[in-house]
């Protein structure tokens, strides 16, 4: 056993990070279109579907990522609904993310306040106009800082795809210690890309929640 | 149009178990400048908030630019073309300029183009004194300076009808003067305006006709004579208490 860390094992791990990637990122495009629905699904005119988006809430809230990737790649087949590994993982990650999303997305949307909704009114604006031009612009505002921390959460947990046969960065780094058997520098440099994929996200949360109000930044034109 | 612009008929409200209208009428002739002045909790914002439909009424008829207002019916959209409101804590859009607000409803309501929107924008600004503030942020005008911002969205879109809302209770003594200038120009011009109001001064200056709310009715009604000389005690009570 052992060995010396290759120019080989680099592109292994290159590889699994290339997954991590690239599961955030489809997780993030099709949970951003679901978390866009469960928002207005959670705050529509029409009991029927706020009551019966909010148990869909409640259900995916209360079941670990882990137990939906299981119940989509094992679950599933075993009724007889083949899944493929990639729509198993892209699945559950928009499940999940819509969920978490959805409800951060509603909340913004609830904290501008009534009167914002009502001056909107008053000016004969349509109700999608309302939402378009008045309230959305403001949530935004209000749900950027915990969608951002919320996608770097993601990011990491992308690791759990690898219970489902995935070889991406945290898998790939076990995987590699199995021969070399040299842990410590190994999962040093696992945890150190994970950071390099995270930090620049974290950074740009910062730099938004640091902007108050909606005044331009100083020196840009108005 | 030579009949009221606003009626309001035997008008009941409540919220919850609280009767907060408990039959209330007035009318508004064309032109005119109504004051409504009353107790916290007498009902006179709802009565005005109701007249926009903001409020929903339980019971009977509220008629304003010839929209039937307690209509369940009603096209909303047909009635805030004609009334214009005003709010108490301004209520400008945070995310956009002083101009945006200005230009956004005649935009997307009434399909202005950018340009006539702009100058249609410059020229309400010119009226409300604040020319020079088109490209500023909400949040960097004084509250008086908000308000007349407000008062400028409001009138852009050209309303036969405005409603104001407390709408100097949030400023100090200095800013109130400023807006209140504002509205009495307004006035000078012929618009007709509902306001709810503690500015017992102003409201006798300028208004045609005081509605004095009391335990949700329209107390007593008259030209600004009966602050000076109330038929009720009540109405003596409440101009003795703020004067």
């Amino acid at each position: 056993m052992g060995g010396h860390f290759t120019f080989s094992h680099l592109e292994f791990l290159g590889r699994g990070a290339l997954w991590t990637v690239l599961l955030s990122a489809l997780g993030f495009l099709g949970g951003g279109v679901l978390a866009f629905m469960v928002a207005l699904c959670r705050i529509s005119g029409a009991r029927i579907v706020r009551v019966a988006s909010g148990v869909i809430v409640q259900l995916v809230q209360g079941t670990p990522l882990l137990v939906i990737l299981f119940l989509s790649y094992f679950g599933l087949p075993a009724i007889g609904v083949p899944v493929p590994p990639l729509l198993a993982a892209g699945a559950s990650l928009n499940l999940y993310i819509g969920v978490y999303l959805g409800e951060t997305w509603r909340a913004a949307i609830e904290a501008v306040p009534r009167a914002q909704w009502e001056a909107a009114e008053c000016l004969a604006l349509t109700r999608v106009q309302r939402m378009f031009r008045v309230i959305l612009p403001q949530a935004v505002h209000i749900a950027t800082p915990p969608t951002v921390g919320f996608m770097v959460q993601i990011i990491k947990s992308t690791s759990l795809a690898s219970a489902i046969g995935f070889v991406e960065l945290a898998r790939a780094g076990q995987i590699i210690n199995n021969s070399l058997l040299e842990p410590f520098p190994i999962f040093v440099l696992i945890a150190a890309t994970y950071f390099a994929i995270c930090y620049p996200l974290s950074r740009l949360s910062r730099r938004l929640e640091a902007r108050s109000g909606f005044a331009p930044v100083e020196g840009a034109a108005p | 149009m030579s009949g009221p612009v606003v009626i309001l008929r035997d008008v009941h409200k409540s919220f919850g178990p609280i009767h907060v209208l408990n039959g209330v009428s007035f009318e508004v002739a064309p032109g005119s400048v109504t004051a409504i002045i009353g107790r916290s909790g007498s009902g006179k914002s709802t009565a005005l908030r109701c007249i926009d439909r903001l409020e929903r009424i339980d019971a009977g008829e509220i008629v304003v630019c010839g929209h039937l207002v307690s209509d369940p019916g009603l096209v909303l959209r047909k009635l805030r073309l004609d009334v214009g409101m005003v709010f108490q804590s301004y209520n400008l859009f945070p995310h956009l300029t002083v101009l945006q607000n200005i230009t956004l409803a005649p935009r997307m309501v009434k399909r202005l183009g950018r340009a006539e929107a702009e100058a249609l924008a410059e020229r309400v600004l010119g009226q409300v004194g604040l020319a020079d503030k088109a490209y500023a942020w909400p949040e960097q005008l004084s509250g008086g300076q908000q308000q007349r911002a407000a008062i400028a969205r409001s009138l852009a879109m050209e309303p036969k009808v405005m409603l104001f809302d407390e709408v100097t209770s949030a400023l100090d003594p200095e800013l109130t003067g400023e807006v209140l200038r504002v509205i009495e120009d307004l006035a000078r011009r012929g618009m007709t305006m509902v306001m709810v109001t503690h500015e017992m001064g102003f409201a006798r200056r300028i208004a045609d006709q005081i509605v004095f709310m009391h335990e949700g009715r329209a107390w007593e009604i008259g030209p600004p004579d009966i602050l000076a000389a109330p038929a009720t005690p009540d109405l003596r009570q409440f101009v003795g208490s703020v004067l």
